[in-house]
């Protein structure tokens, strides 16, 4: 299987759209390197701003530019693109409603060696909590280049969560992404899990695991964290009466916060969350981060079974 | 120690010497023996600087193992500030390695925590843990973190790895400090392009503002960040004329000259009512003939061919 990382595609996909949008201009804050930037800054020097290692001034300077007109797509890494500059992303793009598209790499652990200070597990909680702002995070390179062009598309703030590292490919380039629609990717009435990011080859292989035991569960990309598909997530739990969420973050806040706001909501079913569990990151290989936190297909298989037996011990 | 004549004296006698000048912002011109007369009871002779440039050799030597070992991380400023870090740690600053947390020892702050080898092939070098352990830089379990984390490591002040946030970690434990009526200092090393962050200069402010004259900030003004050269990505200079402006009274030297380094530190120790900043010019990956000055070298780590070429070098 094709292995690519969403950064990657990301700096792909902002070339195609500089050379078909007058518009598009591109800010970075001394990473255009890793957040693959650079490739748009060589493309089309005179709209890529590199503003220094200044996220704060980046997003304040990328309001200026969206409120005269312009398409801005602003990237750091995940940890200083909504930590470091979230009350400037809050007040000048946010509550202002600006066309600014906050597309940040590095997120999660597989940032892997640089460690806890620069692996962002908070991103998506952050983003989340701002009125007004779509939230999304694509779990391979196919999705990449969709939500890119989709986010150009549609008026208002966006924040899109990239990773570092290579990721298989799961998606046909034909495939078709909605905002605010979860596409389910597999079918099965015994359990749902409902995955971003990285986690949505873990959850395949997670299905395949379980139904060699027996078991057929439902796989749902939910690339969009925000607006958030709460039709379908209420579907699946009155179809299979048991969640699993499964994330590359904290498990407060991120997709595994949404998905238990609207099931407690409208559809109390039992959510068991996978993603990590309230602390920080650490240095290691991304594997060896992935396999500590539980972010593994193998862990999604004990949480299904932990979701079915409180389900069952429910009814 | 007091030379028993007003600072200002002592200046305008330097003054007078105008041949071989290293520049202070504020006009002074300082000439080598100038830097002598300086010294106080850190004393500056042929004996010291052999001996500080023997150390300095071994981290730089460490440095290149570790990162080696390590497969990853920052090369080119870690080795840019091992002539300044040696001084401070075998030259400037009191410590006790038997009890790191000493109350009245000297506090260093990594502020631009990517030069972490750096960090911790000095803390190894001074005994606050076996060098053995240097060899885990950035593996996982491992306390050495791909940033400074000061929970793991002893002699680590400060957990750091976002730019810009060292400089105001100093200033609060340099007002601790006066509080606790403890004649201790603080010394924050910061890049020349983390000087892009605005906080750095709400804290320079607040430096002057509250007349912290036990705080040293250096500034290893190598020249490059990530994406290029400082002054091309976004000009941070002219850097001692900005802190001369903000109230500190600012320095500029030769960061591989250990005179001037010593030099500089003395004069910040004598100072009364007013921070010290030490702007030392330097070389990005200084001691490593295929390292020296390469902005590739930022973040990536030499291969096993490379660390034996780098080690001959370093002989
Ligand atoms: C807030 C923040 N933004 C971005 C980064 C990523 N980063 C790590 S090192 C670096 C460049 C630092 O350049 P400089 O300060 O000149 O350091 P030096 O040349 O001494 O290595 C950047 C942008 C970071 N660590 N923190
Ligand atoms: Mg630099």
């Amino acid at each position: 299987m094709e292995k690519v990382a969403t950064r990657d595609a990301y700096g792909k996909s902002l070339v195609k759209l500089g050379q078909m949008y007058e518009n598009v201009v591109v800010l970075d804050a001394d990473l255009s390197k890793s957040t693959k930037t650079a490739d748009f800054a060589a493309a089309f020097p005179e709209r890529f701003f590199n503003m220094g290692i200044a996220e704060q001034n980046m997003m304040g300077t990328a309001a200026g530019l969206a409120a005269a007109g312009k398409v801005v797509f602003a990237s750091s890494f995940a940890v200083f693109a909504t930590g470091r500059a979230w009350e400037q992303v809050r007040n000048s793009i946010a509550y202002a409603g600006l066309n600014v598209k906050v597309c940040a790499s590095h997120a999660g652990v597989t940032v892997g060696e640089d460690g806890g200070s620069h692996q962002s597990v908070e991103d998506i909680a952050l983003m989340r909590v701002l009125p007004g702002m779509t939230v999304l995070v694509p779990a391979d390179a196919v999705a990449t280049e969709k939500l890119v062009t989709a986010v150009y598309h549609q008026e208002g703030p966006a924040y899109v969560r990239l990773g570092r590292s290579a990721v298989p490919t799961i998606y046909r380039p034909e495939q078709e992404l909605h905002m605010g629609r979860g596409v389910e990717l597999r079918e099965g009435g015994d359990a749902t899990i409902i995955a971003c990011g990285i986690m949505v080859y873990q959850a395949l292989e997670a299905a395949r695991m379980l139904e060699e035991k027996g078991l057929r569960v439902s796989v749902v990309d939910m690339f969009c964290i925000k607006p958030l598909d709460e039709e379908l997530i209420c579907r699946k739990a009155a179809e299979t009466g048991a969640l699993v969420t499964a994330e590359e973050h904290s498990v407060i806040g991120g997709l595994g916060g949404a998905v238990c706001e609207a099931v407690a909501a409208q559809c109390p079913v039992p959510v068991v969350r996978v993603g990590v569990q309230d602390r920080f990151g650490q240095s290691g290989t991304p594997e060896e981060l992935l396999a500590f936190y539980g972010l593994t297909a193998g862990n999604l298989v004990k949480a299904v079974e932990k979701a079915i037996s409180l389900r069952d011990g429910y009814r | 120690m007091h030379l028993g004549v007003p600072f200002s004296f002592k200046l305008s006698k330097c003054n007078e010497d105008r041949n071989n000048t290293h520049v202070f912002s504020q006009g002074y011109s300082v000439s080598n023996q100038c830097w002598e007369v300086l010294a106080g009871m850190h004393e500056i002779n042929e004996q010291v600087v052999a001996e500080l440039q023997g150390k300095a050799r071994v981290l730089r030597q460490d440095i290149v193992k570790m990162l080696g070992q390590a497969g990853s991380g920052h090369t080119g400023g870690s080795l840019s500030a091992a002539d300044i870090v040696a001084c401070l740690y075998f030259w400037e600053m009191k410590l006790d390695t038997r009890n790191p947390r000493w109350p009245d020892r000297d506090r260093f702050v990594l502020s631009k925590g990517h030069a972490a080898p750096l960090l911790y092939a000095v803390l190894a070098e001074k005994g606050f843990f076996p060098r053995e352990d240097l060899a885990g830089l950035r593996k996982f379990g491992s306390p050495l973190q791909g940033h400074p984390d000061m929970k793991k490591v002893p002699g680590v002040e400060a957990s750091t790895g976002s730019l810009g946030q060292g400089i105001a970690w100093a200033i609060g434990m340099a007002l601790a400090g006066r509080l606790d009526r403890k004649d201790y200092r603080v010394y924050a090393l910061l890049g020349d392009g983390e000087l892009q962050e605005g906080m750095v200069w709400e804290a320079v402010m607040a430096g002057a503002h509250y007349r912290l004259d036990n705080l040293v900030a250096i500034v290893d003004f190598n020249g490059l960040q990530i994406d290029g050269r400082v002054e091309d990505v976004m000009s941070p200079l002219p850097i001692a004329a900005k802190f001369g402006a903000f109230g500190w009274q600012a320095v500029e030297i030769d960061g591989h000259d250990y005179r001037q380094i010593m030099g500089a530190l003395n004069l910040a120790r004598e100072t009364r009512g007013r921070p010290t900043a030490i702007v030392a010019r330097t070389i990005k990956g200084r001691g490593i003939s295929f390292i020296e000055n390469l902005v590739d070298w930022h973040g990536k780590a030499p291969n096993p061919e490379q660390v034996a070429q780098a080690l001959a070098e370093l002989m």
